[in-house]
């Protein structure tokens, strides 16, 4: 490597952009409220005492350090690599997204902002916004699309209970994506005194990098975990991909260390052929939708299409440009896995190592699981176990055709 | 000089604002636009704004959310906007053609081919609400290279090195959104929209329109006391989806609002 060359690690450049993606492709009004942002979130990260409340709530209120699990009877059955799982499942509310949310509302508290809106799919980046609105006592809104609102009833209720206002996007397609278009047009008229907590790492400049930094300590704790446990760097990670923000969180510390192979797992849904899955980088093109240039999900006109994946975390038409600069930088994999896979990957963790995985996290399970049997048994695959399952009861079950 | 520059030099003349309507083209079905683009010019209307159907457009309220809506329910394209247009100028080739709507469509079919075609069909300018001129190193001149102006929005959040810096992108207008809000809004300042305008003029000489939130004669008026010119959307698109199947009656209430508002406008 020269000497001079950019790090991967250097990016995005000061407008945002990973090479040709990211970027800020918003309306006027938003301009001068995002500049406000990452002027605010460039001086606080370099503040010392920013970091220390940051760490100390991270701490004590998420619970981190999440362990790291060697997953002895899996890895033994599939008879190949050994696998090794990332508890963000383990985290306060559930899932890793907790670690974005208690950074950017300390963010809105430095500077001011009373009210906090958020935009959720499954429902975890809404309950963790909704949680740290409460604590902080802010006032929150989170926009959730009609049909997700339908299928995660439990985490609708959560999010009412912690004293947020949940509003039901009834536009567009009702999923994940007109929730984020509703939360921007929330914005562009409040802009004042709401900060917008967006929960990927998509979206404009700053928030692709902000989020990442803010969940990079997946990453950096797992760097120093699998060395103290393995005595080295694992062989590959393993994390599912809907925006991207567990897998990036994970890859980010690891960029520079050229040996570890990376693989990101989009929802396939009922395959790829058949089209009605949430896939960009394996079979999207890249355009520009919710303020930054991505691969997208898009028909020949330029029309955002409708996703399908069984998990509603990953059912979503875009994906974080740093996923994207990372695919065609050829520094990362991406890979699809079926509803059907991500579903047989659920049971199997369940019933060798009691963990019941998120139908999200089981996406990335299924593809270790498809991996491992291929690689040396001293050789290690680290998976993010991004969230935990109990949301999801209703789905598997109805898939089984069970009503809880 | 372009069709629109020469439009405002006219209207400067007589002492007089510029009329533009905004419809989505497309709505509630393809077959009404042309004969909706020669009755707003009937009614007064100097520019037509042209929307281009988008599945994500973030900038708008519910009324051309819905109107966007329901042309993608008919697969309206932006390459039928073009050829709406193309239609349009076979006996209009005096109004001025802005297709307004968000950036994706004219990324897939690629800038320069867009401004091939628009201009070939006639259009006068496009305004992408998603693109600020920083992103616009591309796009800009490569719409400027086939004489289409590339029209930006000014916003209340813009200050002074944003102003000065998005007027010297633009040509054609620029499009100050009146309010902190999506189209259709209904939080609208007279007296804010009045002093930014002032700090916009000290930046360019280029004519501001003005739109967002603009419901009826009265505040077209108002604004027009200001701006070189107002701009109505919302205000006439919600008359289309109050007569879905009845689109002479839609278009004859359209022609009823814009009619007033002309009148307004050149009474004050």
């Amino acid at each position: 490597m020269q000497k001079n060359e950019m790090r991967l690690t250097d990016l995005p450049d000061e407008h945002g952009h990973f090479g040709p993606y990211g970027g800020i492709f918003v309306a006027e009004t938003l301009m001068e409220p995002l500049d406000e942002l990452r002027v605010a979130y460039e001086k606080y990260l370099q503040d010392p005492a920013f970091i220390a409340e940051l760490d100390a709530d991270l701490q004590h209120y998420v619970g981190r350090p999440s362990p790291i699990y060697h997953a002895e009877r899996l890895s033994r059955e599939l008879g190949g690599a050994q696998i090794y799982l990332k508890r963000e499942d383990l985290n306060h509310t559930g899932a890793h997204k907790i670690n974005n949310t208690v950074g950017q509302a300390l963010l809105a508290k430095r500077m001011g902002k009373t009210r906090i809106i958020a935009e959720t799919g499954a429902g975890q980046h809404g309950v963790a916004s909704a949680t740290v609105a409460a604590r902080l006592g802010l006032e929150c809104v989170v926009y959730m699309g009609e049909v997700d609102v339908a299928r995660q009833e439990a985490n609708v209720y959560r999010m009412r209970l912690l004293g947020a206002e949940v509003r039901s996007v009834s536009s567009g397609s009702k999923t994940l994506k007109d929730a984020l278009n509703e939360a921007m047009r929330d914005w562009v008229t409040n802009v004042d005194n709401t900060f917008y907590i967006i929960g990927t790492v998509a979206g404009p400049h700053p928030y692709p990098a902000m989020v990442r930094d803010f969940q990079a300590v997946i990453g950096r704790e797992a760097r120093a975990q699998m060395l103290d446990m393995t005595g080295r760097l694992p062989d590959a990670l393993v994390a599912c991909v809907g925006g991207g923000s567990n897998a990036i969180g994970l890859f980010f510390p690891f960029l520079d260390d050229a040996d570890v192979v990376l693989y990101g797992v989009e929802a396939a849904g009922d395959g790829l052929a058949t089209g009605h899955h949430a896939a960009p980088l394996c079979a999207g093109r890249p355009g520009v939708l919710h303020g930054n240039r991505t691969y997208l999900m898009e028909d020949k006109d330029g029309q955002i299409i409708e996703t399908h994946s069984i998990s509603a975390g990953l059912d979503y038409p875009g994906v974080g440009p740093e996923h994207a600069w990372l695919k065609d930088a050829g520094r990362a994999n991406y890979v699809a896995v079926t509803d059907d896979e991500a579903l047989q990957a659920f049971h199997r963790l369940t019933r060798t190592e009691g963990i019941i995985p998120a139908l999200e996290s089981s996406h990335a399970i299924a593809q270790a699981m498809k991996m491992a049997p291929q690689m040396d048994k001293d050789k290690t695959l680290l998976v993010n176990l991004s969230g935990r399952g109990d949301k999801d009861m209703h789905t598997v079950a109805a898939r089984e055709g069970l009503k809880l | 000089m372009s069709r629109i520059a020469g439009v405002f030099s006219a209207l400067r003349e007589q002492g007089r604002q510029a009329l533009i309507p905004f419809v989505t083209a497309g709505d509630p079905e393809p077959s009404v636009t042309l004969p909706l683009m020669h009755a707003l010019v009937e009614a007064g209307a100097d520019i037509i704004e042209l929307g281009v159907p988008f599945s994500d457009p973030m900038a708008d309220g519910p009324v051309i959310q819905r109107a966007s809506e329901r042309a993608l329910a008919h697969h309206v394209s932006l390459h039928d906007v073009i050829g709406m247009v193309r239609d349009f100028r076979r006996t209009n080739e005096h109004t001025p053609v802005v297709l307004m709507g968000y950036l994706n469509p004219l990324e897939v079919m690629g800038y320069a081919a867009f401004a091939e075609q628009a201009a070939a069909a006639g259009v006068d300018g496009v305004l992408t609400v998603d693109i600020p001129p920083e992103e616009g190193e591309v796009f800009v001149p490569a719409m400027k290279a086939w004489g289409i102006d590339p029209i930006f929005l000014l916003a209340p959040t813009s200050n002074r090195a944003r102003i000065e810096r998005i007027t010297a992108a633009a040509s054609g207008f620029v499009y100050y959104v009146s309010l902190k809000g999506v189209t259709g809004a209904a939080n609208l300042s007279l007296d804010n929209v009045r002093q930014k305008l002032a700090e916009i003029r000290s930046c360019t000489d280029l004519p501001v329109g003005v739109g967002f939130g603009i419901k009826d004669a009265q505040t077209a008026a108002a604004m027009a006391g200001f701006a070189d010119a107002v701009v109505v959307g919302s205000a006439l698109v919600s008359r289309i989806e109050a007569n879905i199947g009845q689109p002479t009656t839609a278009i004859a209430q359209i022609k009823g609002v814009l009619e007033e508002m002309r009148a307004a406008m050149d009474a004050g």
